[in-house]
């Protein structure tokens, strides 16, 4: 070694000169990290050790127009379990398996779920039964992830009553989460799945809440409360609706368990939909959380289709409740007047070409006006007001109702009716070939509403408030709001208080007189209708309103395979008078009907 | 002759303020959410520093002279230690493949390693200290890189990166303090260097080939040394991807996780990543002691050994890790001093190899934790829990305050 003392002392200073330097440079690197770059590591800390548990909003209450409730929240439970991973969560759900029931498949799911969104925990109850709750409750201690919310759940006081308004709420699914309607959900959480639900989903759902728990490394939650500010859950305001919760009810016992069919009851001025039944129905309560498979697949195989809304979504051949469609388009056309009568009277039928077209009564009318032919639904006579207006016209004005539309009611899922669409030769020539129809008798046919016309209850409701009225229809709607008018037809006040005449006619004389109301001005018409589904039995319509001087509400009932209008007829004077607090009278005579 | 006095007592000061701090970051350490068996360690820790003062107090008992004379048996028997290591060593902890530990019948009683640091710093003090001279060639070194390849091969077949990489730091340090010129250093460093560069960017290695062999040029050693450092460099230039291969795979995904620590963030970058965002989160002031929630919800790893500083820098914040450093960097001056004012060569670089130990160790372990250095594992002086190592150091501190009574002049750390 050099040791001279010089040689030595400038090799401390070079030493201490390094180590000055180095230390300096290791300052300078703390320096640019805790001070320069500390927002960003600070914010990956806080992301290691916080994780989100949601805390779900309280769904908007729906209200009837009295303030009843048709859809509530009450307390539940959701369980849910925090994992680092898929795989660490598949082994926690199968030791989870040891003390509460959970079937491979639920744990699947689970998993499945979990793997969109693994900041969440993984739902693994929507809606825990008490008795699940309790014994987790007592196990916790070996779930260190486990996270049990008190989560309010969608209840529906009236159950199968409200079922075809309200829908029902369930956990968002895969395909709802990548659709755009969805856009901002996360796995877990609950939407409307149909019905009011659905509709107003954006409305009922609330603002959801976060709750932030603190974990360790492995994903156990170490802290469930004061890691941070919570962020509280915003409630969604009430939706108040038109309907009329005692009317809807009182439909639904009319319907009992027996009828098939959808029945609707609207204002005729401003569209409110006062109730809307389809029957039978199914439990919502039952849909919330996870659906009972013994339930599901015994609705699913229910030959009379409990989740199929027959009265927005069923179509089906208006019968003789579309003459007066006929009898509109005759008289916007200018083609008959009221009092004009048809050149071959009524003789139980009417000859067009080599074909007997029947009428429903066998004897014959005889001779009528178009308010007789109405009243006693004469086919006969619509045959050839048919013929008079011509395939081309019925078809546009057919249209111009309406009858080809939705009636865009306030519900999701609603059906278009089927109608044929303008140019009528070119319609036909799709659907039928060219030489597989006749002007002539798709005329006779879409006259007297049948051949290619097939309608929802709702539409054909909302024609009739054009009836009702002064041919202008509201747009259904469920929840209040200013009302959406449009213009079907032209006639003036002296036609329709003559079709609204007629209409009356039907019920105090006509085929519908076993409905009458007393001190009631009921005015309606039946219709039997033909269906290819089953021809030996005819569904059943009533389409009509009350007053009929002062209409207040339209109401439309379709009893499936229900045989003879007069059945549907009588369903719908019982929802009229009860709504207008006025007792129905039954008589004892009936007429038969087309 | 009358001694002016018994101890460096500032230098001894420095020392008890680093490990009280150390031993209240062990404690720290051990407060996680969910408790640990490192909750107790700050106990042990305790008991290692009064074990390791106690050996600092017998360690300045011996006069330079007499560890001049202990320095061969010392050294060969720690050589004899090591080798035996490698049929009877066990494993421990994260590094249980490894056979670093010296136990008998089952129980673990320390890593020989630690303490072979301080007979190497001994022994190399005695080969550099009986030349006159400073080593000018190659050929001088063979004496020195003798007594620290022995050891050295013993510990990288344990196998033991981290410490072999401190053997290395000594080395070059003392061959700087013995008076070497620059020139030497790096042509020494050459080989390594070229290693180094060969698995990162060949381009680079062609580029500091090309240095290096200007340097040769101007450095004129003998023609035989010449030719053999260069050889040497070409040779570890193309041995480096065949080493490469020779590595453990959990080595290679260390070196690996240095050169990218964000490729893998789940496994070894994890370590990394965690230990900045721990650093990075304390900002100016930090969390509060014990209150660190990046190692208080266990994200960081080896919290209490290799990353304890980053407890430090989340829980006590800049202001923290300023004060640590700082007291680190007073020790080493003064160290540094104790060598500038010894009165015999010996003595001299037997200072300056022992704060050379805790230098590497403090720059590695420190660098490591802010990723400006490879996952070494080597722990950091007076912090890390670990018996055998806190022995050392004190053992060192007690060496170091006995060289700075025996030298001359004023102790005073700045005086240089």
């Amino acid at each position: 070694m050099n040791f001279q003392p010089n040689e030595v002392q400038r090799r401390a200073r070079i030493a201490s000169a390094l180590l000055f330097l180095t230390f300096l440079f290791l300052a300078g690197s703390f320096f640019r990290t805790q001070i320069l770059q500390h927002a960003r590591y600070v914010l990956r800390s806080e992301f290691n050790r916080l994780r989100e548990v949601p805390i779900p909003a309280a769904r908007g209450i729906v209200y009837d127009r009295h303030g009843a409730i048709i859809a509530e929240n009450i307390p539940g439970y959701t369980v849910s379990l925090f994992s680092p991973g898929p795989d660490s969560l598949r082994e926690a759900l199968r030791r989870l398996a040891g003390t509460i029931a959970l079937p491979d498949d639920q744990i699947d799911a689970v998993v499945r779920r979990f793997r969109r969104n693994q900041n969440r925990p993984a739902v693994i109850f929507d809606d825990a039964p008490f008795t699940v709750v309790s014994v987790l409750e007592e196990h916790r201690v070996e779930f260190p992830g486990l996270i049990i919310q008190p989560t309010p759940k969608r209840f529906y006081p009236d159950g199968p009553v409200v079922a075809a308004l309200s829908g029902y709420t369930g956990e968002i699914n895969e395909s709802e989460l990548d659709s755009r309607t969805f856009a901002g959900y996360k796995p877990g959480q609950q939407v409307g799945k149909s019905g009011v639900e659905r509709e107003y989903e954006s409305r009922l759902h609330g603002r959801e809440g976060v709750r932030f728990v603190e974990v360790d490394s492995r994903g156990r939650v170490v802290r469930e409360a004061g890691a941070r500010q919570d962020l509280p859950p915003v409630s969604a305001p009430p939706l108040h609706t038109n309907v009329d919760l005692d009317l809807q009810r009182f439909i639904v016992g009319l319907f009992g368990d027996s009828l098939v069919g959808g029945a609707v009851a609207l204002e005729p001025g401003s569209g409110a939909v006062l109730a809307l039944h389809s029957a039978p129905s199914f439990d919502p309560n039952r849909f919330i959380g996870s659906i009972p498979v013994d339930y599901w697949r015994a609705l699913n195989s229910d030959p009379r289709k409990p989740l199929y809304n027959k009265a927005l979504q069923g179509k089906y051949p208006p019968g003789s409740t579309w003459k007066l469609a006929t009898a509109v388009i005759a008289l916007e056309t200018k083609v008959a007047t009221l009092d004009d009568r048809m050149s071959v009277p009524c003789m139980g039928g009417y000859q067009y070409g080599n074909r007997w077209f029947r009428c429903h009564k066998k004897e014959g009318h005889g001779s009528l006006t178009l308010a007789q032919a109405i009243e006693q639904s004469c086919d006969a006579y619509f045959y050839q007001l048919g013929l008079k207006i011509g395939l081309t016209n019925l078809v546009a004005g057919g249209v111009s109702l309406g009858a080809g539309a939705r009636t865009e009611i306030d519900l999701p899922s609603e059906m278009r009716s089927d109608f044929p669409t303008v140019p009528a030769t070119a319609y036909f020539n799709r659907v039928a070939g060219p030489r597989g129809w006749s002007q002539g008798g798709e005329a006779l046919n879409l006259a007297i509403g049948q051949g290619r016309n097939a309608q929802t209850v709702l539409n054909m409701a909302r024609f009739y408030t054009a009836l009702a009225t002064d041919g202008a229809a509201a747009r259904p709607r469920v929840a209040r709001g200013p009302p959406v008018r449009e213009r079907l037809f032209r006639l003036d006040s002296a036609q329709l208080a003559g079709l609204r005449a007629a209409l009356a006619g039907v019920v105090s004389r006509g085929t519908a007189a076993a409905s009458r109301i007393e001190g009631l001005l009921l005015a309606g018409k039946t219709g039997t209708a033909q269906n290819a589904q089953d021809p030996a039995r005819d569904h059943a319509w009533f389409v009509g309103f009350a007053p009929a001087n002062d209409p207040k509400i339209v109401v439309a009932v379709m009893l499936e395979f229900g045989g003879h209008g007069t059945r549907a007829a009588r369903i719908a004077s019982k929802i009229i008078a009860h709504y207008l607090k006025a007792a129905p009278r039954q008589l004892l005579s009936t007429e038969g009907d087309g | 002759m009358k001694r002016p006095r018994v101890a460096d007592y500032p230098l001894v000061a420095l020392a008890l303020l680093l490990s009280a701090f150390g031993i209240a970051m062990v404690y720290s350490a051990g407060q996680t959410d969910v408790p640990t068996i490192v909750a107790g360690m700050w106990k042990r820790q305790l008991i290692w520093l009064g074990v390791g003062v106690l050996a600092a107090y017998f360690a300045s008992r011996a006069s330079s002279r007499l560890l001049d004379w202990m320095a061969t048996p010392v050294f060969v028997g720690t050589c004899i230690v090591l080798l035996l290591l490698l049929f009877i060593g066990t494993g421990s902890g994260p590094a249980a493949r490894t056979r670093s530990w010296l136990a008998i019948g089952g129980v673990k009683l320390g890593q020989p390693a630690e303490l072979a640091k301080i007979a190497v710093v001994l022994m190399l003090a005695k080969v550099f200290a009986a030349r006159k001279e400073a080593p000018k060639s190659l050929l001088d070194l063979w004496q020195p890189a003798l007594v620290v390849g022995v050891p050295w091969l013993f510990i990288m077949a344990q196998p033991d990166l981290g410490t072999g990489l401190v053997f290395i730091g000594i080395f070059f340090a003392m061959l700087f303090w013995s008076g070497a010129s620059w020139q030497l250093l790096v042509l020494v460093a050459s080989p390594a260097l070229s290693l180094v560069l060969a698995f990162g960017t060949p381009q680079l290695w062609g580029a500091w080939f090309l240095l290096f062999f200007a340097l040769v040029l101007w450095y004129k050693p003998y023609v035989a040394e010449g030719v053999f450092i260069v050889v040497m460099n070409v040779v570890m230039g193309v041995v480096a991807p065949v080493a490469w291969e020779k590595l453990d795979p959990f080595q290679q995904r260390r070196f690996l996780a240095f050169l990218d620590p964000s490729a893998d963030p789940q496994r070894a970058g994890y370590q990394l990543l965690q230990s900045q965002v721990a650093i990075g989160s304390g900002g100016w002031l930090g969390k509060g002691f014990t209150e660190g929630t990046q190692k208080r919800l266990a994200f960081l790893p080896e919290r209490h050994t290799d990353f304890i500083f980053p407890v430090v820098g989340e829980e006590l914040g800049f202001l923290g890790v300023t004060i640590a450093l700082a007291l680190f960097l007073v020790l080493f001056l003064r160290s540094v001093r104790v060598a500038a004012r010894a009165t015999h060569p010996f003595a001299s670089l037997v200072a300056f190899g022992l704060v050379s130990i805790w230098f590497v160790h403090v720059l590695v372990n420190v660098g490591m934790t802010m990723n400006l250095m490879p996952i070494a594992g080597i722990p950091l002086p007076f912090f890390s829990y670990g018996g055998s190592f806190m022995l050392a150091c004190w053992i060192a501190v007690g060496i170091e305050g006995r060289l700075s009574v025996e030298g001359r002049g004023k102790a005073d750390m700045l005086a240089i």
